[in-house]
């Protein structure tokens, strides 16, 4: 954590960016797997698990192989495995997705506590960073600049998501899917493929969301690694209305609202620790209850996703 | 005569390839037909040795009451059913259409009773959507371009950027139509195309297509069950009954007497209730500048004030869309007034258990299935709604009795001649015909008389017969001396039934006349929004 004290006050702002931009990146990538799962029409809670099990699994593959990069891509790769159970759970007929998810998320932790015993010990190679400070002689902003590699990946990848929804062909079958499953099929498509493959995109994105945090920040495996990152995840595509872009703003935003407390303590403000540290949490709530309403359906909820089917 | 090349888009092309053994793209839409169509469905022999020629350039109307087959008819035609025997001809070659799909690429397209289009998606991309092909990049500037190209050419446009939800349902029924003829179908199926359309709308999209089957543009087979529209716009008619043809001609040659009759057999279509002459009683429902919202905040009702008296029909008629739903919705106790108030018998009413039961109102909203239902529950259940908590069918204040609910269903459902294969099926799982009429019996058929009768739309998409007999029991419950509210956008309806006419139009009442002295003119003028 850089040293915000030389600076002053502005130690501040630039701590809680460079602190938005490393809590931001599991939020990120979970929320853009979410988003793009629930396009298609279908809710997976289970990310919390996935993002457990994409932690420990990358973890344990960068350990073993050396290369911290095989090791998001195995992340990756459970999580769309978890994605495809969950998908093919959810295909059967009577099937709840809500309730498949949330026995998903649980034994995806449980699974990765199991399976992750014997990694709390040993070290496993961290996935680099990047240096976007070279312009400062300021060690404070040098260390703040370092940006980890998987954060740049989400970012680009969210105007990435936003430009294959709007413009191209697997973009608009996915949200016919989400929107009119019964104009999908008058199309011809294959609802459950494409809700299948939907479900295993966002497994694999936050798969790779829980690799960040055993491979770069914290940057170690253990049982207390996740803090429910998964589930504020599905919180935060409600709030940024199914657009990865805004999944970004949103997420960018948690990070920020979480670093304040940090921050602060880092230039002696020891006054309300714990509360600062609940910022998140508050400003998840504010902007919730701001932007919902008694009386108007929520914006650009894809129609194919209720409660209830 | 309006180029023939607007029916090419850039999706016409596959299809052009198709059709190139017939005339070719630019000639008339080729002749369809079927012959000897039969289907089964398990027992139900839904088609008999049915045969149907759509002669090119042809408005030919498809009629028959619910459950004749005509539905099943234009299914096996599009390949969603397969027949049983009998073939499919389109132009001179014999075809096995096995899907919506092949017909498709065939240049016969289909416009359903219920809307295919994705709601939250604008214009533009519920129309390239519906092609058969899309690129794997999509260069939305091109085909806003081709989009509004071939707006341009067509009879009635759409603004392509504008969301689906946001238009009115029958610039929905218009997109519908608009999605075929972009598609480049030559050959258009409609299943009664005008069931949510105003008697103007339906004229105007009945009349364009009119006009594009004499210019030899396309074809046009209708489902309806409207005589008036028939004898207007269709040149030829095909009667179905029980699966069977039971008459056709020319609708120049046939008259709606004969063409009820070919629909029912020969015995009479309906118990027709004359309207009693009493004088209209007391004031029952007031309504005092009633003002309430809609999604979006949107402003929907605004400042309706009027009177129901006992023993007359109030008809409120309007294009749909300008508050009648939310009218009636804040009369059922769904939506919450912001302003003004409602009155039943001079007391203040809220819809609540206990002031329906003692001001005996009762609602039949419209599509009941959804707001008079709950679907997976039974029919017994649905038909106790009003009553379960009462003695017989409780006991000592809890407890219901599922023996008595059912007695008095079974009772009801033949009396209201509902077809379900019991009362114990979810009511989900009936035809929208037999949930109408279901509410209707649980409404009506309570055995007491009932003070105040609000009814939307109570005969949206049921056949003849049921349509004869739902007016009147209506009318028999206004001439006992029930004061009824009709919200319709049926102006026909209005016509035949209340003895006063409101318009409502953006949330307002803007005009009044009773029905004796009312002009249709002035009626459609203020219905458009001109006062």
């Amino acid at each position: 954590m850089s040293d915000a004290t030389a600076l002053g006050l502005w130690g501040i702002p630039l701590a809680v960016a460079a602190g938005a931009i490393r809590i931001s990146t599991p939020f990120l990538f979970v929320s853009l797997g979410e988003c793009l799962t629930e396009k298609s029409g279908r809710v997976n809670l289970g990310l919390e698990g996935t993002l457990v099990m994409g932690a420990m699994g990358g973890y344990g593959v960068s350990y073993l192989t050396g290369s911290a990069w095989l090791g998001v891509l195995a992340a990756g790769l459970i999580g769309a495995a978890l994605g495809a159970l969950h998908a093919w759970l959810c295909s059967k007929p009577r099937v709840n997705d809500i309730a498949v998810g949330i026995a998903l998320m649980l034994f995806g932790v449980g699974l990765a506590f199991f399976l992750g015993k014997p990694l709390i010990q040993p070290t496993a190679p961290r996935l680099p960073a990047i240096s976007l400070g070279f312009f400062s002689d300021l060690p404070q902003v040098r260390a703040a600049l370092e940006v980890n590699a998987l954060f740049l990946i989400g970012a680009a990848l969210a105007p990435l998501l936003l430009w294959m929804l709007r413009r191209t062909r697997s973009g608009l079958v996915l949200r016919t899917v989400g929107e009119s499953a019964d104009s999908a099929r008058a199309m011809g498509v294959d609802v459950n493929l494409v809700r299948r493959r939907a479900t295993m995109a966002g497994g694999f994105l936050a798969g790779v969301g829980g690799s960040f945090l055993s491979l770069f920040y914290p940057g170690s495996w253990n049982e207390g690694l996740s803090s429910g990152q998964g589930l504020m995840a599905v919180a935060l595509v409600i709030y940024a209305r199914w657009n990865p872009v805004r999944c970004l703003a949103a997420s960018l935003l948690f990070g920020g609202a979480s670093a304040l407390g940090p921050a602060l303590q880092s230039v002696g403000v020891t006054w309300g620790y714990h509360l600062f540290n609940a910022a998140p949490y508050i400003v998840t709530l504010a902007i919730l209850v701001a932007a919902s309403s008694a009386t108007r359906p929520l914006r650009d909820q894809p129609a194919e996703l209720t409660l209830a089917r | 005569m309006m180029d023939p090349r607007a029916l090419s888009s850039p999706a016409a092309r596959p299809i052009r390839a198709a059709a190139a053994r017939d005339p070719g793209p630019l000639g008339p839409p080729p002749a369809l037909s079927a012959a000897g169509i039969t289907k089964r469905f398990g027992p139900l022999l839904a088609l008999d040795d049915v045969s149907l020629r759509l002669a090119p350039g042809s408005f030919h109307a498809l009629l028959g009451e619910n459950g004749a087959g005509k539905s099943t008819l234009v299914k096996c035609i599009m390949g969603y059913h397969p027949a049983d025997a009998g073939e499919v001809r389109v132009g001179d070659a014999a075809l096995s259409i096995r899907s919506p799909r092949e017909a498709q690429s065939l240049g016969i397209g289909m416009v359903y009773q219920h809307f295919t289009l994705v709601m939250n998606m604008t214009v533009a991309e519920n129309l390239v959507l519906a092609r058969p092909s899309l690129p794997l990049v999509i260069d939305w500037r091109k085909e806003r371009e081709a989009i509004r190209a071939f707006m341009a050419r067509m009879p009635f446009r759409i603004d392509p950027e504008r969301t689906v939800r946001e238009l009115a349902t029958g610039e929905k029924q218009k997109l519908e139509i608009l999605k075929q003829l972009y598609l480049g179908s030559r050959i258009l199926l409609l299943d009664e195309p005008t069931s949510v359309l105003t008697p103007a709308e339906a004229d105007e999209v009945l009349g364009m297509l009119r006009r594009m089957a004499d210019e030899q543009r396309i074809s046009v087979l209708m489902i309806s069950h409207k005589f008036r529209e028939v004898m207007a716009f269709a040149d030829e008619v095909t009667v179905l009954r029980r699966g069977r043809v039971a008459g056709r001609g020319k609708a120049r040659d046939l008259t709606p007497a004969a063409m009820a009759e070919m629909m029912v057999g020969a015995q009479p279509a309906h118990v027709s209730a004359a309207r009693g002459d009493a004088p209209a009683g007391e004031p029952v429902l007031r309504i005092v500048g009633l003002a309430a919202t809609a999604g979006r905040g949107r402003r929907a009702l605004d400042g309706v004030t009027l009177t129901v008296r006992r023993g007359e029909i109030v008809g409120i008629a309007g294009v749909s869309g300008n508050g009648q739903e939310e009218l009636v919705e804040v009369l059922a106790g769904q939506r919450a007034a912001r302003e003004g108030a409602v009155l039943v018998h001079g007391e203040p009413y809220g819809a609540g258990r206990e002031q329906t039961r003692a001001h005996r109102v009762r609602c039949l909203p419209e599509e009941p299935l959804r707001n008079a239902c709950v679907p997976a529950m039974s029919v017994a259940e649905n038909l106790g709604f009003r009553v379960f908590d009462r003695p017989p069918f409780t006991a000592l204040r809890f407890g219901v009795s599922r023996a008595a609910l059912r007695r008095s269903a079974e009772r009801l459902v033949a009396e209201y001649a509902v077809k379900t294969p019991s009362v114990d099926a979810p009511i989900g799982r009936l035809s929208g015909g037999n949930v109408q009429r279901a509410v209707l019996a649980r409404e009506l058929g309570s055995g007491e008389d009932i003070e105040l009768l609000i009814a939307a739309n109570p005969c949206f998409g049921l056949d003849f017969a049921a349509v004869a007999e739902i007016r009147s029991r209506i009318l028999l419950a206004r001439n006992r001396g029930t004061a009824v509210l009709l919200v319709s956008a049926d102006l026909d309806e209005i016509f035949a039934m209340a003895d006063r006419v409101l318009v409502m139009s953006e949330g307002r009442i803007v005009h009044e006349s009773p029905i004796a002295s009312a002009d249709v003119a002035a009626i459609g003028r203020a219905m458009a929004g001109h006062r």
